[in-house]
């Protein structure tokens, strides 16, 4: 069996972040490609930060659910170039993170430069634009932590890299 | 050795000594918004670190993997620069060491997105978008600290007297970096150089600090010389694979 990449790109579609369950790893914009090597199914995934612990398990949840599909011989590969950027992130992507309770990281994350400073975000409550930053790290390296001053509820944005 | 281990081991092991030390303050910073960030911090810079050992080791093409350098090497074999192996004497210390690493590893990496080395110019494409962050928040907290209290300018200002001698060694080039640079692997180091004099200047006088000067530079630790905390920092990184080298998780 061999089933189309499309097919495939589409399982992949319920393959969820291990760090952020609401959205999957195409969602995210790291699966760069997918094709056949003969009967093997090659994915390949670029990794978000260098050092992200979710890296492995992600590499080991898209074999584990293909399997499920019947796929016998998976590879993921690393791909390094071009970097990841949250551009990548699917519009459905950021519908779903802001669902789950996380402001979506500024769109052209190049012009942030990785400046905390030159990024803002609405609140993923309430929609007010009236907010704060209260840390440049959150519970993960990807997050930062704010504050809306209307509702005041404290939210993790994402940031733009 | 091919130069291109010598330096990508020069570059990874200054990451991972970082790495280690800033491993350290989780669990015990001032608070818990810079516990989260020294961690998240030392993560980036470990993650860069695989990807340096997956070049050199490559390049040396014995089959070692980056445990293997990581856990498997002695002092002398480590080619850190001596800055990142100071000790975490307390959090002014700590920020300073992060902030005059960043000076340097900011350029260094913006210099290497252009290498003519394809594996190299990857690495540096993804980990500058990190050490943007990392600059950010070192140069705010240097500021703020700085210009800050009593307590905390003379804080600062120490750990600035006593971090900036090691600064150069981060610097410090030799036959190798000259070989690379002829080779448009390493290009533009003297505006590395330039770029950290700059950031520097800019920021320790925001921050209301005075460089020494004339100060004495330490160098060395790029060819296996350490100060004497480097010991400590290994036995306690590789007490674990040394004890049990086949052990899985």
């Amino acid at each position: 069996m061999r089933p189309d990449t499309d097919t495939v790109r589409d399982w992949l579609g319920e393959v969820p972040d291990p760090e952020i369950p609401a959205i999957s790893v195409v969602d995210l914009g790291i699966v760069r490609d997918v094709g056949w090597e003969n009967d093997t199914l090659v994915v390949e995934v670029t990794p978000t930060y260098a050092g992200c612990p979710a890296t492995l398990v992600i590499a080991l949840d898209i074999e584990t659910a293909l399997h499920a599909r019947g796929i016998e011989k998976v590879d993921v590969r690393r791909r390094m170039s071009p970097a990841w950027s949250t551009d990548w992130i699917s519009p459905e992507g950021r519908q779903k993170l802001l669902d789950y309770g996380i402001a979506p990281p500024q769109l052209n994350a190049a012009n942030c430069a990785g400046m905390l400073s030159a990024q803002t975000a609405a609140c993923p409550q309430c929609g007010s634009e009236n907010t704060e930053m209260l840390a440049g790290r959150g519970s993960t390296p990807c997050k930062a932590q704010f504050r809306c001053r209307d509702c005041r509820e404290p939210f993790d944005y994402f940031k733009a890299i | 050795m091919d130069p291109i281990v010598t330096f990508c081991l020069r570059m990874g092991d200054t990451t991972l000594i970082l790495g280690q030390q800033t491993a350290a303050w989780c669990g015990h910073a001032p608070v818990l918004e810079e516990d989260i960030a020294f961690a998240n911090m030392g993560l980036d810079l470990i993650g860069q670190t695989q990807l340096w050992y997956e070049i050199a080791a490559e390049a040396e093409g014995k089959g070692r993997t980056p445990d293997d350098l990581a856990f498997f090497r002695t002092e002398r074999q480590f080619l850190n620069a001596q800055l990142v192996e100071r000790p975490n004497t307390d959090f002014a210390h700590a920020l300073m060491r992060q902030y005059l690493f960043d000076a340097w590893h900011l350029p260094m990496q913006e210099a290497l997105c252009d290498s003519s080395h394809e594996a190299i110019r990857d690495l540096a494409q993804k980990s500058v978008k990190e050490v943007r962050y990392h600059i950010d928040r070192s140069r705010d907290l240097i500021v703020r600290l700085g210009d800050g209290s009593d307590e905390s300018r003379a804080k600062m200002q120490g750990a600035l007297d006593a971090l900036w001698p090691y600064a150069g060694d981060l610097m410090a080039t030799d036959e190798v970096e000259e070989t690379l640079a002829g080779q448009g692997v390493l290009p533009g180091l003297d505006r590395v150089r330039r770029a950290f004099d700059a950031e520097t200047a800019a920021t320790l006088s925001r921050a209301t600090l005075t460089i020494p000067e004339n100060g004495h530079a330490r160098t060395g630790g790029r060819t296996g010389i350490h100060t004497e905390t480097m010991g400590y920092i290994l036995a306690e990184m590789q007490s674990v694979p040394r004890t049990f080298p086949d052990a899985r998780w």
